[in-house]
């Protein structure tokens, strides 16, 4: 009985602050400041706005974009990369992975900044592939990471079979180590997805015009329908709107996620 | 045929040695070598070209006085950005405010995170409700969640004040309350995945160790006390590191919520303010670089702290 | 097929631990060779190192008479059935035995059919052929990996203590299995277990390793009957031989509970007042009112008092603890860690008829074939009563069995 109570207090936890920026989402006119949880009158209106500029549904367009492709590249990166680190031994190993490690704990914004003078210079300021390509480096190390600690649950065994059965290391690769470690590869571009999402400081620092900036920085710069009116629910809706991916898949793959957050952590 | 070998003693010196000649690079390690770096080659590059640079570029320029409205004045000033930082109160107050969040949030976060991870261990219903309950705050964008807590807290849309009974009162006018609403909005996006590392941490002690503890007379407190914290020191140092390095750098949710107004910067904040606003490039890189500093000096003490305490561990079950 | 020859192999490590020390060893072509140890005596290495999954620090790895050292697993044509099988989880067991062809792109899709069924037909597996690894039973998964290494035309199989992860049943059903096998493919096999039991019962002949170094190859019964020293003389048998404290006293030997003439091998190589080991097995004892009257004469006969009993119905083990000196118990120690047992006590643990009637805590007569009985160097470890003339005979015996079985017209019909 105890537990059940934990659980609902801990879901409760979990879901009232997102309820609470759909309700004000749904709000309209006066409903804004009633200082209530829900509003009287549930309206559609704040989503009409949102959808009506420009503003949003470029940043919309670029977030999603930018993020698949920074996510596909990644993981195909990484897989590879991952797999050499396990399994394969070979001089410069420990330089990729302190690489790495360096780049985790690295700040943002210090990489920013200087990012943010280099792209001035040779013109990948505010383009896709200037935000693309920090995106990649600072979300390979999870994904090496997270690909590494899976590619580790693979026995030993399962390669050495298949080089004694005649296969050359790719063919090993390829055959033997893709197919088994195709979940982990997807619990991998889950995260980096929700890495990439995520970002805000190179999207605020790298980017100044609607041609690539993503939707957070988008969401700080967002301005009502008139220029005197405050934006509060159509940025609530068009929070509401950026979340629906994500709550998606945690809805879908809760368990890989799950898996692999701790995976990567504990034992890598 | 059959043939028997005179026994060898093991540790006999005196036997003559083969001629050692070195083992030549069989084709299997040098495949394997190859293999190696082609794999790992393209992530390492993409990871270095875009690190490395900046990293290296902000080292330099910190070392400037260098205002990007004004490239012709630029000029080699040395150390000396760091000197005007680091005798400037305002830094010593950042550092305090960051200071202040992280410890405050992350032993919230220790706290809240290891009763969450508690829960969802031992519940035996709405299980899986519960994880993917968790995970929506850790997936959902910082800069909603920092959205969502400042109209939350907010004295003219909130809800908050209303639920409490607070009517006008302005969170977001004093620094206390409005660091106060900043770890708030942080300790709910974040616990989630603290207390995910830690439920994993606690799902690998065995029940076993448990049942001997009642059998032995153990009472719940004495339990977790006793045998499940012990146990799960690895789980508790990884997730706290993790979490420290990524508190100390707060930035979105500043920026959102408090814009910092009120004294509530932080020291990302800072280096953006001077680099982006100020375009005091020179000064903003020289904060960069320090609060790079900073983070590597945290996750050494970490690493250090957690060494000797695992090789402690070693020593006394030996 | 092929002849595996090693010369003078080494594995040393980073830190210069040497895993496989100076081994030399001939395998002829279609022998089943047996490589057993305690563990870290480095058979598995030696194993890897002719299949080339490790690489070999020094010495001569030939197969067929070429020279492999260099070459990868996959240029060497072996197979191998793993500890833990190494089924690919993703494929069929049709696609799992299928694998090692798949990868030789010349091979025909009908011949692949052809050879799959033909070696599940041999294991009994057609009936699973669509199923994955994971809804196999411990034994068919066995079977699957044994397939693999069947299916292609490989010049020797190796195992690596492939029948470990069975229960004790199963076990006894596919090492029959295994030999059956060997005995109708005629491909040369080495085999590496720590079992006794797969030692004995598999092989042509049996390498005894310890720590890296080479200590006897022979025939199981030239291991079990001649060892070359106490180490291998412990390692076979079970329970292990007994090993008795015996000080030289003129032409006579002390040993505790009973005295006898110095064995006419040893008397020129002891001194007297040395101390020396006694090897004595538990089936050479017997309880001396149920022995044959005729054999009486060609041992000794003893009192002693009886600690535990234990009755097998077939037979029976009595235990019978005795003071060692401490040298001896020391030596007795060292050798008991080595063979990863613990030395509780100094006790005889000898073989009776199952019929006897000895009860525990009294005492009881034995008799003792003092003729089998081995004397060993306590410093050493040396078998000073090695009968070089009858391991000569017993390993012609082996050798001749080993000629009729490959020279018989089934195996050179194939």
């Amino acid at each position: 009985m105890f537990w059940i109570v934990g659980a609902i207090l801990i879901i409760a936890y979990a879901i009232i602050p997102v309820l609470w920026i759909v309700s004000l989402s749904f709000k309209e006119g006066d409903d804004i400041t009633n200082k209530s949880f829900l509003p009287t009158v549930w309206s559609w209106e704040n989503y009409r706005t949102v959808f009506a500029s420009d503003l949003f549904t470029t940043a919309l367009r670029n977030s999603i974009g930018m993020s698949l492709i920074a996510t596909t590249i990644s993981v195909v990166l990484a897989t590879l990369a991952a797999y050499a680190i396990s399994r394969l031994n070979f001089p410069g190993k420990r330089l990729v992975l302190g690489v790495a490690l360096a780049i985790t704990v690295f700040p943002v914004i210090a990489i920013a900044t200087p990012l943010f003078n280099l792209w001035r210079t040779i013109g990948l300021y505010d383009t896709w592939l200037g935000l693309i390509i920090p995106y990649l480096s600072y979300s390979l190390p999870l994904s090496v990471y997270v690909l590494a600690a899976f590619f580790r649950e693979i026995p030993w065994e399962m390669e050495q079979a298949a080089q004694v059965d005649g296969a050359t290391a790719w063919q090993a690769f390829r055959r033997v180590i893709v197919p088994l470690a195709a979940p982990g590869v997807f619990t991998a571009a889950i995260l980096t997805f929700f890495a990439v999402w995520n970002d805000f400081v190179f999207g605020i620092t790298l980017t100044s015009s609607e041609a690539a900036r993503p939707v957070p920085a988008a969401l700080a710069f967002f301005q009502g329908a008139s220029q005197f009116s405050q934006p509060t629910a159509p940025i609530a809706a068009a929070a509401v709107v950026v979340t629906i991916p994500v709550v998606v898949l945690v809805l879908l793959f809760q368990r890989k996620i799950v898996a692999g957050l701790t995976n990567g952590a504990v034992k890598g | 045929m059959s043939t028997t070998i005179p026994a060898a003693p093991p540790s006999a010196p005196t036997r003559t040695r083969p001629q050692r000649r070195r083992a030549p690079v069989t084709d299997r390690a040098r495949k394997e070598r190859n293999l190696g770096w082609l794999l790992a080659g393209p992530a390492f590059i993409a990871m270095v070209a875009v690190t490395g640079y900046p990293i290296l570029n902000a080292i330099w320029l910190s070392l400037f006085d260098y205002r990007l409205t004004d490239p012709a004045g630029r000029d080699f000033v040395g150390l000396g950005n760091y000197a005007t930082i680091l005798t400037d109160g305002l830094f010593w107050k950042q550092f305090g405010v960051t200071s202040l969040i992280t410890v405050v949030t992350v032993s919230a976060e220790l706290v809240l995170g290891f009763a969450l991870a508690m829960v969802m261990h031992r519940a035996l219903y709405l299980r899986t409700a519960l994880r993917t309950a968790i995970l929506v705050p850790y997936g959902i964008i910082t800069v909603v969640s920092a959205y969502a807590w400042a109209y939350g807290f907010s004295n003219t849309y909130g809800f908050v004040n209303g639920l409490f009974g607070l009517g006008d009162y302005d969170w977001f006018g004093g620094t206390w309350s409005a660091l106060f609403t900043v770890c708030v909005a942080e300790i709910w996006k974040t616990t989630p995945f603290m207390s995910l590392l830690l439920l994993a941490g606690l799902a690998q002690i065995p029940d076993d160790y448990l049942e001997a503890a009642k059998v032995d007379g153990a009472t719940a407190w004495q339990r977790v006390k006793r045998v499940i914290l012990p146990n799960m020191k690895a789980a508790i140092m990884v997730a706290l590191l993790f979490r420290t390095l990524d508190a100390f750098r707060i930035f979105d949710s500043i920026f959102i919520m408090t814009a910092g107004a009120q004294g509530t910067e932080t020291l990302s904040f800072l280096a953006y303010r001077q680099t982006i606003s100020r375009v005091m490039v020179g000064l903003g890189s020289a904060v960069s670089v320090i609060l790079a500093i900073l983070v590597v000096l945290i996750a050494v003490m970490f690493v250090r702290v957690f060494r000797t305490d695992l090789s402690q561990q070693r020593g006394d079950r030996k | 097929m092929a002849a595996i020859e090693m010369r003078n192999i080494v594995k040393e490590y980073g830190d210069g631990f040497k895993a496989v020390n100076d081994v030399s060893l001939d395998i002829a072509d279609g022998e089943f060779m047996i490589l057993v140890g305690p563990s870290g005596c480095g058979k598995s290495t030696l194993l890897r190192m002719i299949v080339g999954l490790e690489d070999i620090t020094s010495g001569d790895m030939v197969i067929g008479g070429n020279r492999v050292n260099e070459k990868a697993p996959r240029d060497r044509n072996l197979s191998m059935v793993f500890q833990n099988y190494a089924l690919y989880p993703h494929l069929t067991v049709f696609e799992n035995i299928a694998f090692p062809l798949r990868l030789q792109k010349r091979i025909a899709e009908d011949e692949v059919q052809r050879r799959v069924k033909e070696a599940a037909a041999m294991l009994e597996l057609n009936e699973h052929l669509d199923r994955k690894p994971a809804n196999l039973s411990g034994g068919q998964r066995q079977r699957v990996a044994m397939g693999r290494a069947i299916v292609r035309h490989v010049d020797a199989f190796l195992f690596d203590e492939p029948l470990s992860n069975l229960d004790a049943k199963l076990r006894g059903q596919m090492r029959t299995e295994i030999s059956r096998m060997q005995r109708r493919l005629g491909t040369t096999t080495v085999y590496v277990t720590h079992d006794q039991t797969e030692a004995m019962t598999l092989g042509d002949r049996v390498a005894v390793l310890r720590r890296g170094f080479l200590q006897q190859v022979a025939s199981p019964r030239e291991l079990y009957e001649q060892p070359v020293n106490m180490f291998v003389a412990g390692f076979i048998g079970s329970p292990p031989m007994n090993f008795l404290p015996a000080v030289v006293a003129g032409s006579r030997l002390q040993l505790p509970f009973l005295e006898l003439d110095l064995p006419a091998g040893v008397t020129g190589k002891v001194a007297d007042g040395q101390l020396l080991i006694a090897g004595m097995r538990p089936d050479h004892f017997e309880d001396a009112r149920l022995l044959d009257p005729a054999k009486r004469a060609k041992g000794e006969v003893f009192r002693a008092r009886v600690d535990v009993t234990e009755w097998l119905g077939d037979s029976q083990y009595a235990y019978i603890p005795f003071e060692a000196n401490a040298e001896v118990a020391k030596q007795l120690a060292d050798l008991a860690a080595e063979l990863d047992s613990e030395a509780l006590r100094s006790q005889l643990i000898v073989k009776i008829d199952a019929m006897s009637r000895l009860r525990e805590n009294h005492e009881g007569e034995f008799w003792a074939d003092t003729s089998r009985m081995h004397l060993f160097d306590p410093r050493t470890g040396e078998n000073l009563t090695r009968d070089e003339a009858a391991a000569a005979d017993l390993a012609r015996l082996e050798q001749d069995d080993f000629r009729d079985r490959i020279d018989a017209p089934d195996a050179a019909a194939r």
